[in-house]
């Protein structure tokens, strides 16, 4: 009983984490940025939602849309801030790295001066409060309904980016930056705007992230940073759909480690991503290069 | 190393005055690389009699010595080791497990701290394959892992797990300043040699175009792993220093991600690939930290984080770029002014 549950909970998990990742991947495919702010879009974007519940009465799930447009806005302009400079240095990956940590410095540091230090949580009653049974079990309500947002959300990037203009030349840039230009893309804005995409998608995971994490405080940036490479690598970068089965795999893992051997479950984000790394780099679904 | 054949145009008899050029530039580099090596050395040395915080003062010559580390792998090799703290940590409780089971001396037991590093470093040489972004997150994945392998409650006999080390019985402050004084001169001296070596000019080599390197007879993997062992060894020397230093520490103080962080800015606002470098970054940025770090973190970390943006979009070569365009001005002024 115990083993459904956790393949279950961990079904569930995976999905808010594919969710969650989803924005890196887009960030890292199209311009091989590694986003070190990533987690503290998502920080952000929960100290949003805990603002919009408790000052205006907003739902999260409401919040979840709500905090996109300043998400890609923001993102927008910061890319076309920092893409000019970084372009021009000798080592722009190594460089976007260093740059990105500091910007998730003085992410955490202007939440931590204007917010305090402390961990703020949202209650589950926000969206539902009572438990729902699976197969004969009780799953806190709230993992369903996150589950539930996260499908259709990550539909909605598929669709940008299948059904779209604009996510057609995304995906052009993402197989080969230099071909896209020579076929007339504005590489740059479409990068840009990609950008700004993976920061709204990014944000709007972190509405309903403090109901799966426990809360949102200022400093779980990193953490979740690791945890989002974490999934994109399992599922290869690059590969959107595979982001899914990286989070699926991870949550599963995740759980069934917690179940079994509670004492080392930490230190399986760690090691799968090293696993995946040194023994397919490519990822489970993914064909690309990415070793020297 | 277009220096001479500037001045060949400014002034005639090209071979006579390009010898003597370079034989200026040589000694120039000479007491660079001297000065770079003795002025910290003797100001640390003689720093206890002016400025009472050894504390301060041992930390400091420790980022120093990461920050070179940072400068031997990403400096040299372009590797960017966000983990690097990891190997700081092993140093740490590779020497504090040789003082608690082994019973040797701290120095001998630092040593020791310093070699466990170095072999990790050659169990994890499969990460080099990795590129770019791939390594720096494989890196800090591994500085996770074994930060979350050490402090596990369930590896409790080996390691106290969580509950973290006491080697309070071998406390000796003098002691430990000395080893600092030591691992300082050490890491710079490091730095000084491999540049000026046959690896040095390997790995500059590498870096600037890893597969005409490997074409023109330059064992790429080997010298890279060879920088990664050096930097690896730095880092566990220094954090068995720390060890020796603070005596009682938890698992979360030395496997902590910004302890990376800092030796990896340190050397960038000094100017990576430099010797100079990486010591001003840490002076600096760590007095910097002592100063306001400690009681206003968030503060600290905004101007932190201000600092890196500025400097990885503006001033890629950091303090000692700055300096050198500087220096290359007032020469090309005196130049002018000769002819």
């Amino acid at each position: 009983m115990l083993f459904e549950y956790a393949i279950v909970a961990g079904v569930l998990f995976g999905l808010f984490y594919s969710f969650l990742s989803i924005g890196l991947n887009l960030v890292f495919g199209v311009q091989r940025i590694v986003n070190l702010a990533h987690g503290d879009v998502i920080m952000i974007g929960g100290f949003a939602s805990w603002e919009l519940y408790y000052t205006y009465h907003l739902s999260p799930l409401i919040s979840v849309l709500v905090v996109i447009p300043p998400a890609v806005l923001a993102g927008y302009v910061i890319y076309r801030l920092v893409a000019g400079p970084l372009s021009r240095a000798k080592d722009p990956e190594m460089l976007s790295l260093i740059l990105f940590f500091g910007i998730s410095q003085i992410l955490e540091a202007i939440v931590t001066i204007v917010l305090g230090n402390n961990q703020r949580s949202l209650p589950s009653g926000a969206v539902i409060s009572r438990p729902v049974q699976f197969l004969g079990q009780n799953y806190p309500g709230v993992w369903w309904i996150v589950a539930a947002t996260s499908v259709p959300m990550i539909g909605l990037i598929l669709l940008y980016l299948y059904k779209t203009k604009l996510g057609t030349a995304t995906r052009a840039i993402m197989s080969d930056a230099v071909e896209a230009a020579a076929v007339g893309i504005d590489v740059r804005k479409v990068s840009a705007i990609t950008f700004g995409v993976g920061l709204g998608i990014t944000a709007s995971v972190g509405a309903v992230a403090p109901f799966m994490l426990g809360g949102v405080d200022p400093s779980e940036g990193v953490n979740l940073t690791i945890l989002a490479f974490a999934v994109i690598v399992i599922g290869s970068l690059g590969n959107i759909a595979g982001t899914v089965v990286g989070g699926v795999i991870f949550g599963l893992a995740l759980e069934l480690t917690q179940l079994y051997i509670p004492s080392w479950s930490s230190l399986i984000p760690y090691a799968l991503l090293l696993l995946v790394l040194i023994v397919k780099p490519s990822g489970v679904l993914g064909r690309r290069l990415r070793s020297a | 190393m277009d220096r001479p054949t500037v001045i060949d145009t400014v002034k005639g008899e090209p071979k006579e005055r390009q010898r003597f050029v370079f034989k200026q530039l040589l000694k120039r580099k000479n007491v660079v690389d001297l000065l770079g090596l003795l002025i910290p050395v003797v100001a640390f040395s003689f720093a206890p009699h002016f400025y009472s915080n050894e504390i301060l003062l041992i930390s400091m010559m420790i980022y120093i010595a990461l920050a070179q580390g940072v400068n031997v792998i990403y400096g040299l090799t372009g590797y960017l080791p966000f983990g690097y703290v990891g190997f700081y940590g092993v140093g740490a409780y590779g020497t504090s497990l040789a003082i608690l089971d082994l019973h040797v001396a701290p120095e001998i037991a630092i040593v020791i701290g310093g070699l466990v590093s170095a072999i990790l470093a050659l169990v994890l040489t499969p990460l080099l394959k990795l590129s770019g972004s791939y390594f720096a997150i494989a890196t800090l994945a591994t500085a996770e892992a074994l930060y979350a392998l050490i402090a596990n409650p369930s590896l409790k006999n080996i390691t106290q797990g969580p509950y973290g080390i006491n080697i309070g019985a071998v406390y000796s402050s003098g002691g430990s300043y000395v080893v600092a004084v030591v691992l300082l001169g050490l890491s710079i001296l490091t730095v000084v040699v491999i540049k000026r070596s046959r690896l040095g000019l390997a790995l500059r080599a590498i870096r600037n175009d890893p597969v005409s390197a490997s074409l023109s007879g330059v064992n790429v993997v080997l010298e890279r792993t060879k920088a990664w062992v050096v930097a690896a060894a730095i880092a566990g020397l220094a954090g068995g220093v720390f060890a020796w230093t603070i005596t009682i520490f938890y698992p979360s103080a030395v496997f902590d991600i910004s302890i990376s962080v800092f030796a990896i800015v340190f050397a960038l606002f000094g100017g990576v690939g430099t010797t100079f470098g990486p010591i001003v970054g840490a002076v600096v940025l760590y007095g910097l930290y002592s100063y306001i770090g400690v009681t206003q973190p968030q503060y600290f970390q905004l101007i932190f984080g201000v600092i890196i943006v500025i400097f990885v979009l503006f001033l890629p070569k950091g303090v000692a770029g700055i300096a050198n365009a500087l220096i290359r001005r007032f020469r090309m002024r005196t130049i002018r002014e000769e002819a």
